[in-house]
């Protein structure tokens, strides 16, 4: 096991400086530089800009150099000093910007998470326990509504329902009146208000998938043998239900935690926008139609390192929990 | 499902006997008639298999389907609430609107207006359009008999445009970019997983490493990050062809390992072995022996990978990152509904949501009934 983790370990050091490169790819691809926005967006307003000053800010953002020249100083800057690069348009440094932004969108996450296998659970296994029921039929139609409808448009239906009938918004993450404020019993009441809205959207389309993957499993495994076995000997219906079959159609919810990152943190990034939370999404879009490519850059950088580390957790939750997937 | 069953006939023959078919048997029928038999019995699927084909029709007759240009713009009528049209015994017609300058907020607000009342007949004369850019015409699908009456019966948006026409000139772009994406997807999707499960070994270890490289990266942030690096000053066609291809990015790597699985269980059967004996090139071995045998799977695998694309699509248009406004799409029209105020006050510009909602419900369940009846003997 501990040799499994260390090669697993090992092998992610290659993928995320492929996702270093492919990053500072991406930043370069954008044509034009920060600067050059800069200056047409002053004179767009009817202001202007020296030439000498232009070139004095490029020398001090090193933006005239070669790309591999660039791309060595960003990455040996978070290595060695835990520096991502200044944001041009904020004009502060990137980590200052970051660390609150990541702190809500993996606490996001992992709520809906959360919410995503505790739904889909009790869910697939209601509808394979009662399969043709009325009750099966409407979960089996949410459960395929939930996947074609897009979190932004729920987010959007649910700020106009919110808006004209009731009169409040649901944007945020905080009421007015707690987002200065420091933390306390009050602020996180009023976040965990807040969050479950964002956590349901995000995560209806996920758990829609995941409660047919669940109800499909579970029926292959009603039939089996042994549950006729533990049946006939006397064992109480949902002891029996708990105990075996549901432990054997579980295992899917344990590997897809790996691909259901990425689509979380894409599916947070869109709602986050429409119900302006402050995540990550939100400051992501701003920065890369600024082209503010080290915050742009950063978000890109961490979101899919940390996706990388969750799928290595889930790999290893995985080969823990069942013996039956070999180490190799 | 055992083999005596499979080879029963479907039960769909013994209960609606197909009058104009010569009672084919089961077991000299072919893979494509078996899987038809199959698909026939799930309802949904057939369902949502009609509902497509439908969008794609109105794609292709949009100038006839659009009662308005999409383009006009008016002043008179802008945020104009839908209509209903009311059909009596000598024909139909809508409400005309009236409107109220709302001296506090500073606008003015249309309402259906019952004295007023415009005729509408089918095949009505209006704008003039050219179908598929050749046929000068004029007629419309249905519209008002006086072209200049106002007809909005999914209302108007901030200038004034008709819903009903944009959503359908949106149906063009939002239903090909799915399907051009994915045929991006599929050529690399085939070409490497193919590669991949044919050939084995150290190539087939690199390219699932990409594959699984690619799918850890969360697809929105590297999406927008593509989407931002295209030039302000390219063409509507160039962005769209950029998009299609920046969406197939990672598109291919579900239909790669669907190829890819196929290919490795196909490889050790019997007749490949044989073809191979026989001195059949690589090639005609994969293109007329393996590739046929698993082409149900592949179209079932696109057919489910079409709703991702649109789905995609229109996140990164809502996003103002994806296609831009001279070009009409379900993201792009959805972009006017982005701020509570203009949805509270308008709540039609959230229409062509339902367009997206139907195309990927019909696609998902098409595709899923397609996925059942693919493997005819399983």
């Amino acid at each position: 096991m501990a040799g499994f983790v260390a090669r697993r370990v090992l092998l992610m050091v290659p993928t995320v400086i492929a996702i270093s490169v492919m990053t500072f790819t991406i930043m370069q691809l954008a044509p034009g530089d920060f600067l050059t926005s800069l200056v047409s967006g002053m004179a767009s307003q009817g202001e202007s800009i020296s030439q000498a000053s232009i070139d004095a800010l490029r020398q001090r953002y090193g933006l005239g150099e070669a790309p591999h020249v660039q791309y060595l100083k960003w990455v040996s800057g978070i290595v060695l000093r835990g520096d991502f690069g200044q944001s041009f348009e904020w004009n502060r440094p990137v980590s200052s910007l970051i660390w609150d932004r990541m702190g809500f969108t993996i606490l996001l996450s992992l709520g809906t998470l959360t919410f995503t296998w505790v739904f889909a659970f009790a869910v697939g296994v209601y509808s394979a326990v009662r399969r043709y029921s009325i009750g099966d039929y409407v979960l089996s139609f949410l459960a395929f509504l939930g996947l074609a409808i897009p979190g932004f448009l729920i987010a959007l239906v649910l700020l106009y329902i919110s808006a004209r009938f009731f009169n409040q918004s649901v944007g945020g993450l905080f009421s007015p009146e707690y987002v200065e404020a420091p933390w306390g019993v009050g602020k996180i009441g009023d976040l965990l208000q807040h969050l479950w809205i964002p956590i349901v959207i995000i995560g209806l389309s996920q758990a829609a998938s995941l409660v047919r993957i669940m109800r499909a499993n579970l029926l292959d495994e009603l039939h089996k043998p042994y549950v006729v076995t533990a049946r006939a000997k006397g064992l109480a219906e949902h002891r029996l239900l708990l105990k075996y079959p549901v432990r054997m159609a579980v295992n899917p919810f344990v590997s897809t935690v790996g691909w259901s990152l990425p689509a979380l943190v894409s599916g947070e990034a869109v709602v986050a926008i429409v119900l302006s939370l402050p995540t990550t999404g939100p400051l992501l879009v701003r920065a890369l139609q600024s082209k503010d490519m080290y915050l742009a850059g950063s978000f890109i950088l961490l979101l899919s390192t940390l996706t990388v580390i969750g799928t290595l957790l889930s790999d290893i939750m995985l080969a823990w929990l069942d013996p039956r997937i070999r180490y190799q | 499902m055992s083999a005596r069953q499979a080879l029963a006939p479907p039960d769909v023959l013994v209960h609606e006997p197909v009058a104009a078919e010569p009672e084919p048997s089961v077991v000299v029928a072919s893979q494509w008639r078996l899987m038809w038999w199959r698909f026939r019995k799930h309802r949904l699927a057939l369902v949502g298999g009609v509902v497509i084909l439908a969008l794609y029709l109105v794609a292709i007759f949009a100038e006839f389907l659009a009662p308005n240009d999409p383009e006009a713009t008016s002043v008179a009528y802008t945020y104009a609430p839908p209509q209903v049209v009311h059909v009596y015994s000598g024909g139909a017609y809508v409400f005309g609107y009236k409107s109220v300058v709302d001296t506090e907020a500073l606008r003015r607000t249309f309402t259906v207006d019952e004295n007023t009342a415009f005729p509408v007949q089918w095949f009505a004369q209006g704008a003039r359009y050219k179908l598929w850019g050749l046929i000068p015409l004029n007629v419309h699908l249905i519209g008002p008999v006086d072209p200049s009456a106002p007809m909005y019966l999914l209302g108007s948006d901030r200038l004034g445009r008709d819903m009903l026409s944009r959503i359908i000139y949106g149906t063009r772009v939002s239903m090909s970019i799915g399907l051009v994406g994915v045929a991006m997807s599929l050529v690399l999707g085939v070409l490497l997983g193919g590669i991949s499960g044919y050939f084995g070994g150290s190539l087939d270890t690199v390219i699932q490493r990409v594959i699984e490289f690619l799918r850890s990266i969360p697809t929105i942030p590297l999406w927008l990050g593509l989407a931002a690096a295209l030039p302000a000053s390219w063409s509507p066609l160039q962005v769209y062809f950029a998009i299609t291809v920046i969406l197939s990015l990672i598109g291919w790597t579900g239909l790669a390992r669907v190829v890819r699985g196929r290919f490795l269980s196909l490889r050790e059967e019997d007749f490949v072995m044989a073809a191979r004996l026989d001195g059949s090139s690589q090639l005609r071995i994969i293109l007329r022996h393996m590739v046929p045998s698993f082409l149900s799977h592949i179209i079932a695998s696109i057919t489910l990978a079409i709703p991702a694309v649109i789905l995609s699509e229109t996140a990164l248009s809502f996003l103002g990152l994806g296609l831009r406004p001279p070009v009409i799409s379900w993201g792009v029209l959805l972009q006017e509904a982005q701020n509570v105020r203009s949805v509270a006050l308008a709540p039609w510009l959230l229409a062509p949501g339902g367009a997206v909602v139907l195309a990927v419900l019909g696609l998902n369940f098409l595709g899923d009934g397609l996925r059942d009846a693919a493997d005819p003997y399983g």
